[in-house]
């Protein structure tokens, strides 16, 4: 198992290498910043000035070599805009985007997975199929749309919920979350149920088939032939057998949630990374770009690990061995 | 990383405290933009300004007209050719009870155009111009040329303190231990991407503001700042998108306020290639460029409809224009009307230039800086096509879009043949935009550095140097007046309208608009 965790590093150092220069070339071909940056008042001696002091002037291998050596001691550049290192900026709107990522994974499990398995269960009650219904409009409605009219639902309409930002902040194990306060799980609720709408679909669908293919199997049958009473039929074999898949999917957009939760941060003007990103591209901060997307990188190839672990940890069958030797 | 910590405990502290003293006298602002830093000095550019004059003060001040009214200043004059006397005001303090005088105005002077990586500093305000203490409260700013536009120039320089702020980082500033200033409140809380507190000076030397306590919050996305002050969130929000306008002017719990900007929409036309990229003959074969011609681009501004720019595509939110700043602005003429709509003249003018089945043409434009862009580019490809000048329209974000306008062809000049854009005056008056857009591009003497159509006349451009040269205002009215109406004559470049800002506030408050589009919490008044 070391083996493995420890190949998988290795292959993760290369990904984010090959990421690097298809980002920093891909980045650096698109648009001027320079113009965006200067008061227009500048004349053209302080946009000469401007494009010297960012570098811009040097060809580009030139800048990707500086950018390389600076990375290799984790200094990822300087954001154009605000003038701070990028890694420094990404990490400060993290938490903000942690605690609605995790908010949503939460969501879409304690209400995917149990609706999923009703309907998986009794699929051909009217009940189960108003949740397969619901299901398509979950996957069907578009986010900003959904974000919107939530907004306006619960925030205008009834007025039972803030309608954007982030409200007080407290901290759990010092790391400062809106989770901590009563104000800031309000602000968190929209959001999360926004982020989550997508994810929960998902979950009753995934869970859903699950429940239908293992209900026929012989190991359900033959636990039914010695008594066991379907709660534990359902709860203890079945659940655990139908759990990869869902594991194996909410995993991975759990990455999604985390990197491109752009549109609902936008919507609910949600201090994170995602509203970071979405600005540093619309105002060509190449530096919080390229940064950012390097973490993203990061972050899959550890969540996609971390859900190899959880594998062989649900199904005793799998065994983490280096196939590649 | 402690650093940030303790950064973040202090601010916690401030908004902890904050929130004990919160009343009736809150307010709470939706902006549309935000700003990079809480360093005054660090980046030159309007949302920054904004919240820094909330809590630095200027030698000048700029009134909601952009006239410039006393400051840190009480007055100011020049008593040379090459210099010019400011008089301080006595008896104000900075937040932190340090009095003010003539050395916090000198260090300034010399931080502002110099903080590490701005990404665009107060440089151009302060180019060639050496500050000087006479004594506590007077100081003298010299140039090597007679400079009419000092006092324009100094009131865009918010005044940091001596002892806390001169020696500080941007990030002194951002914690909040060098924000220290004089204006009207003082600095609370910074939370980027969240949102600024600010709590009233108790000692402003002006009008005591009627809030306690300001928090800005930006909100970029149009729809969720309109939503979070329908449902109360918010007390009033910056840039109300012109879609929502009529439902909100409907709402009988919100109050809009309207005002025009300091802001013209225009064309600019290539003047300086013989044959240029975008322009095309009716067989799409390449031609003399025909926009050389000043009858084809009079033909050009008679074929735009103003007035449907305005009623149709800005909802009635903007003025038509006539010329390069709305009424009431210094050095604007009297003289200038906006062209009218003649689409029969415009053919006429077309036939006699020689080209009376018109030609093909691309205008080219950003889809994301002004209100409407690409729908105003699209009405104006329109409008052409229909005098026989046959207009593709092709927009795309500013990002990509400015770089290329200025200097996107092989050669590094100028690569689109007909473009969009628009110029606030920041400084409120006409020299601004007849130095940038009109003069003839020079880089060594940093003229016509935003001409990107390259119009060239050496009759206007002697009036405009000649203007700023002349310290007496009235004759620099005269000539700023005259460099407008040769500039629109010659149809140096085609003024499409003027935009009007949009603010809207629960009811019972209202915005007091301003030229500069700025949002001032003094600004909002109760009803």
């Amino acid at each position: 198992m070391t083996v493995f965790i420890i190949r998988r590093l290795m292959q993760a150092i290369l990904v984010v290498f090959l990421m690097s220069v298809i980002v920093f070339f891909g980045v650096n071909v698109i648009g001027d910043p320079v113009h965006m940056l200067v008061s227009p008042d500048a004349d053209q001696a302080d946009i000469e000035a401007t494009i010297r002091r960012l570098g811009l002037d040097r060809p580009i291998w030139e800048q990707y070599l500086l950018f390389v050596s600076g990375a290799a001691q984790g200094n990822l550049g300087n954001s154009f805009i605000f003038g701070e290192p990028a890694l420094k900026l990404i990490l400060h709107h993290m938490p903000a985007t942690l605690e609605l990522a995790f908010s949503a994974l939460f969501l879409a499990v304690a209400v995917g997975v149990p609706l999923g398995l009703y309907a998986g269960l009794y699929p051909d009650s009217p009940l189960s199929k108003g949740i397969m219904a619901g299901s398509i409009l979950g996957f069907s409605l578009p986010t900003f749309w959904v974000g919107l009219m939530l907004i306006m639902l619960f925030a205008v309409e009834l007025g039972w919920l803030p309608s954007t930002g982030r409200g007080d902040t407290g901290h759990i194990l010092g790391i400062e979350t809106s989770l901590a306060t009563r104000d800031g799980l309000s602000h968190v609720l929209l959001p999360a149920m926004n982020l989550a709408l997508l994810k929960i679909s998902l979950a009753i669908r995934l869970t859903r088939a699950g429940v239908r293919e293992a209900m026929g199997q012989d190991y359900v049958k033959y636990a039914r032939a010695k008594g066991l009473s379907t709660r534990r039929i359902v709860f203890v074999h079945v659940l655990k057998n139908i759990m990869i898949p869902v594991v194996t999917v909410m995993g991975l957009e759990f990455g999604s949630l985390i990197g491109f939760s752009v549109v609902t941060e936008s919507i609910f003007a949600w201090p994170g990374m995602g509203k970071l990103l979405i600005d540093a591209i619309l105002q060509l901060d190449r530096p919080v770009v390229v940064a950012y997307l390097m973490i993203i990188v990061l972050f899959f190839v550890l969540i996609n690990l971390i859900v190899d672990i959880l594998y062989s940890i649900l199904d005793p069958r799998v065994r983490l061995r280096d196939q590649g030797a | 990383m402690t650093k940030v910590t303790t950064a973040i405990a202090v601010a916690t502290s401030l908004f902890a405290l904050a929130a004990t003293s919160v009343s009736a006298e809150k307010l709470t602002i939706g902006l549309a933009s935000e700003p990079t830093a809480m360093d005054p000095h660090f980046h030159n550019l309007g949302p920054n300004n904004a919240i820094a004059f909330h809590i630095f003060d200027r030698l000048v001040a700029q009134d909601e007209k952009q006239a410039l009214t006393p400051g840190l200043a009480v007055s100011w004059e020049p008593i040379d050719d090459l210099t010019w006397e400011f008089k301080l005001r006595e008896g104000v303090t900075f937040h932190d009870g340090s009095p003010f005088n003539a050395d916090d105005v000198i260090c300034t002077i010399t931080r502002a155009p110099d903080v590490p990586n701005s990404p665009s500093s107060f440089g151009a305000y302060l180019k060639g111009k050496t500050a000087e203490k006479i004594d506590d409260y007077t100081v003298h700013i010299k140039t090597a040329e007679p400079y009419p536009l000092m006092a324009n120039d100094i009131s865009t320089i918010p005044i940091i303190s001596d002892t806390a702020g001169c020696s500080a980082t941007t990030e002194d500033f951002n914690a909040g231990t060098a924000a220290v200033g004089t204006g009207p409140f003082k600095f609370g809380d910074y939370k980027p991407g969240e949102s600024i507190t600010m709590m009233r000076n108790d000692n402003y030397w002006g009008d005591t503001p009627a809030w306690t306590e300001v928090e800005f919050r930006p909100i970029k996305s149009g729809p969720s700042r309109v939503a979070a002050l329908l449902a109360g969130d918010v007390d009033m929000i910056a840039g109300v998108p012109t879609t929502d306008i009529a439902t909100l002017e409907a709402n009988e719990d919100i109050q809009l306020s309207q005002g025009v900007s300091n802001r013209v929409i225009y064309l600019h036309l290539d003047q300086f290639r013989e044959n240029s990229p975008f322009v095309k003959g009716t067989d799409g074969g390449q031609i003399k460029n025909p926009l050389m011609d000043p009858k084809v681009r009079t033909a050009i501004s008679k074929a735009i409809n103003r007035d449907a720019i305005v009623d149709r595509v800005m909802e009635g939110v903007a003025l038509p224009a006539g010329q390069l700043l709305p009424d009431g602005f210094f050095g604007v003429s009297e003289n200038l009307e906006p062209m009218e709509y003649d689409p029969e003249g415009a053919k006429a003018l077309l036939a006699e230039a020689g080209y009376p089945d018109g030609f093909q043409l691309t205008i080219h434009g950003p889809n994301d800086r002004y209100i409407n862009d690409a729908k105003i580019a699209e009405a104006i490809g329109q409008m052409l096509t229909r005098v026989g000048i046959k207009t593709s329209v092709e927009t795309m974000p500013r990002s990509v879009y400015f770089g290329r306008a200025s200097k996107g062809s092989p050669e590094g000049l100028p690569e689109f043949s007909f473009i969009l854009v628009g110029w606030g005056a920041g400084s409120g008056e006409a020299s601004s935009p007849l130095k940038s857009l009109i003069h003839t591009y020079d880089k060594d003497k940093g003229f016509g550095s935003s001409n990107r159509g390259r119009h060239s006349n050496a009759e206007i451009d002697a009036v405009i140097e000649e203007a700023l040269r002349t310290v007496d205002d009235a004759k620099r009215q005269e000539l700023l007046a005259k460099a407008t109406e040769m500039a629109i004559e010659n149809a140096a470049i085609i003024p499409t309208h003027f935009q009007v800002n949009t603010w809207a506030a629960k009811k019972g408050l209202e915005y007091i608009p301003r030229t500069d589009e700025y949002t001032f919490a003094t600004g909002v008044v109760k009803q």
